[in-house]
């Protein structure tokens, strides 16, 4: 009888695969179903964002920006406007200020939100996802209601923000957060406690600090590997030394952690909006500011927390109205270049859960 | 030659059919191929309209879990959606893969849904409504619904593609693994009973609700969790339903096919999911017993109660990985159901039962 071989096998797990959020593709080379390599192979997003700034007016660039990360357009908006606030020093009114952190807040949110959802359905629990999506429906009517945009804002503007919010704004936010709030035990009380969402969850995909520092990760998966760093506390940008709240963080850095801390940042954000709201001064919601300003010669670097960790532009300007050279930084690219060191030796359906958690959305990555 | 169909205890619709075409003079076995072809029209007929119902029906349930309506365009709430949907997948192109093997990826389906089918011969619907009554029913149940896992794994070979492979091989071991806690559930009844006839259990379950299994023995209520359980994951649904895991395996064993051949998977996941609750009701809660309304009414009611038990299963808990669903049949259901069936041994043994 001939002796029983097995090989290894590659099976690729994209571009089109339901669970890998946009067209990643990763080659897993497979023993049965454990995964001993993954390679990602990126760049089938690939729109030359960075490229496509050089031809354009720093004005212009808003909206190209909102197609960078655009679960949450406006850290994006909010990232180029600071970067070329900072280089032409242009100051922003105290309500434009308040009015950033507000929309900012309320996109971390909807993030976790999709978030929650979009994890639970990648673990086989479909219901959640139906049931984050409707929280984030209130938010987005809030962004329509503003901007008139729901998904693409362009509302954060060089100087500050592109329209002042209408009367009904602060009570229709107030009365989102409260929903929020009060389902967020429901969100709880379906997965938290769920003994197959924590036998799914605990203790898979355990990423080590110093392998994501290694790489660059940053954001709430960091933080969930117990690295207390935030920089909306770190390095603060806009108004958040105002405000009272703290960073979450986690000490695993497994997948049931980074699912966690998702949810204690939306209470963080919800603490956050509402100091905001109630703080928010009158005033002018942008400073004069020419539509084609030319900054003086020099160079750059912004950055903000997004939901998905750092988020920074760096722009080189000669002093023409359009920047020399605009590079774009994502969370998500230093999170899928990590991957392949801490998600092998699991089964395929952890590989799943690890990249949910990983919170990755491609356009990020390719740009 | 004895033939297993017992025509007196059928309804006085089917005595009749029988009479009829026995006063034609056919000679008997062809009498018997006529009568078994028209009773195999009708429970496939009736089958049929069932499982496209129960994929409306979840459907809905699915909607309003998740605050959402669900089909609405077809009649009144939809109801004949599925109806719709069934005529469109006739019609589409059945896309084959060159790289496939031929007769396997032909004949995965048909193995599929006849499987699905062939355990309806000796389900009892109601009082005589049953095709045949054999002597071995459960027994009969148990050995062709098992053969849908070599379908799966048909399918998983003859797609030639990784995905499917790994579906098929999941449900193969999957199969293995839960057929014995099911197999060791259903014995305790057995046990109880004494015969392995459907018509049997069932009636021996007569006379009031105290006297359905799962009230009426003791060890009857763990019998029943550890069955569904192990039933759950017979009909390879959620959490259970690793063989087709759409977020790891895109469709799993069914990711190379499309039309019509896709729809028989479909419709035999359904039919196999009423087969499970069919066997969870003879065995537990009485089959068609009950008061006032005719017993296939009763029959199908407590059915379709176990059908949204697995349903709302579905639609609540994340998927099992699938060493975690072997370990937890291997180490904890395997030894309560062997442990059950010791208990309920020395139960009979003993008397201790009404």
């Amino acid at each position: 009888m001939p002796e029983l071989r097995t090989e290894e096998f590659q099976i690729n797990m994209g571009p089109h695969h339901p669970s890998t959020h946009g067209v990643c593709r990763l080659i897993l080379t497979m023993d049965g179903e454990k995964i001993v390599k993954i390679e990602p192979v990126i760049g089938y997003l690939h729109r030359a964002l960075e490229k496509i700034c050089e031809n354009r007016t720093y004005a212009q660039c808003i909206p190209v920006t909102d197609r960078f990360e655009y679960v949450t357009a406006m850290s994006c908006n909010q990232v180029f406007s600071m970067a070329a606030e900072r280089l032409a020093g242009i100051e922003v009114p105290e309500r434009a200020e308040y009015l950033r952190v507000i929309m900012l807040e309320l996109n971390r949110i909807a993030s976790h939100l999709i978030f929650y959802g979009v994890t639970a359905m990648d673990l086989g629990a479909l219901t959640p996802f139906l049931y984050g999506l409707r929280e984030r429906e209130a938010i987005i009517d809030l962004f329509e209601m503003t901007c008139g945009q729901r998904l693409t804002y362009n509302y954060i503007r060089v100087g500050g923000v592109a329209r002042d919010i209408p009367k009904e704004f602060i009570p229709k936010c107030h009365e989102a957060l409260d929903t929020i709030t009060e389902k967020m035990s429901d969100y709880e009380g379906l997965l938290n406690e769920n003994p197959i969402w924590l036998v799914r969850t605990k203790g898979v995909g355990v990423m080590p600090a110093k392998l994501g520092i290694d790489y660059g990760v940053s954001g709430p998966v960091l933080r969930a590997s117990g690295v207390d760093y935030d920089i909306r506390r770190d390095d603060p940008y806009s108004i958040y030394d105002k405000f009272d709240w703290k960073p979450s963080v986690r000490q695993n850095g497994d997948c049931f952690d980074r699912y966690l801390i998702r949810l204690d940042e939306i209470k963080q954000s919800i603490k956050i909006v509402k100091q905001a709201l109630d703080g928010l001064p009158e005033g002018d919601i942008k400073a004069k500011v020419s539509p084609n300003f030319k900054p003086p010669a020099g160079e750059v670097y912004a950055r903000v927390e997004n939901s998905r960790g750092e988020l920074g532009i760096y722009i080189q300007s000669d002093g023409g109205k359009k920047p020399l050279r605009v590079k774009m930084r994502g969370g998500s690219y230093c999170q899928l270049q990590a991957l392949p060191y801490f998600g092998t030796d699991c089964f395929i359906a952890d590989l799943v859960a690890i990249f949910a958690t990983l919170d990755i959305i491609l356009p990020e990555v390719d740009r | 030659m004895i033939w297993p169909i017992a025509s007196a205890e059928l309804l006085p619709l089917f005595s009749y059919l029988y009479e009829l075409l026995e006063s034609t003079g056919l000679p008997q076995p062809w009498l018997a191929v006529v009568v078994y072809t028209f009773l195999a029209a009708l429970v496939f007929g009736v089958l049929s309209l069932l499982a496209l119902f129960l994929v409306w029906w979840e459907r809905k349930i699915a909607a309003h879990i998740q605050q959402r309506f669900g089909p609405m365009r077809h009649g009144w709430h939809g109801w004949y959606q599925t109806i719709m949907d069934a005529v469109k997948l006739l019609q589409k192109e059945d896309i084959r893969v060159a790289t496939r093997d031929k007769t396997v990826f032909f004949w995965a389906p048909v193995v599929c849904f006849v499987a699905a089918f062939l355990a309806y011969v000796t389900i009892p619907f109601g009082e005589g409504l049953i095709v045949a009554d054999l002597n071995i029913g459960i027994l009969y149940i148990m050995a062709v619904t098992t053969f849908t896992v070599i379908s799966l794994l048909m399918a998983g070979w003859g797609s030639n593609n990784k995905y499917a492979l790994l579906g098929g091989m999941r449900s193969a071991a999957q199969v293995v693994s839960y057929e014995v806690p099911m197999v060791a559930s259903i014995l305790v009844v057995v046990l109880f009973v004494g015969s392995l006839s459907m018509v049997d259990i069932v009636q021996a379950q007569a006379g009031g609700i105290w006297n359905w299994y799962i009230f009426r023995l003791p060890y009857g209520p763990i019998a029943f969790c550890t069955y569904i359980i192990a039933a759950t994951a017979e009909a390879n649904r959620t959490p259970f339903d690793i063989p087709e895991a759409e977020q790891e395996l895109v469709a799993g064993f069914n990711v190379e096919y499309s039309g019509m051949k896709f729809a028989m998977f479909f419709l035999a996941e359904f039919v196999n999911a009423f087969t499970v609750s069919a066997i969870a009701v003879i065995l537990f809660f009485g089959g068609w017993h009950g008061a006032l309304l005719p017993s296939w009414m009763w029959f199908l009611g407590k059915t379709f109660g176990i059908v949204l038990l697995l349903m709302l299963f579905r639609w609540t808990y994340p998927r099992l990985r699938v060493d975690q669903l072997m370990e937890f049949s291997w180490k904890f259901l395997v030894p309560v159901t062997f442990a059950n069936i010791i208990i309920a041994a020395w139960f009979k043994y003993a008397g201790w039962y009404w």
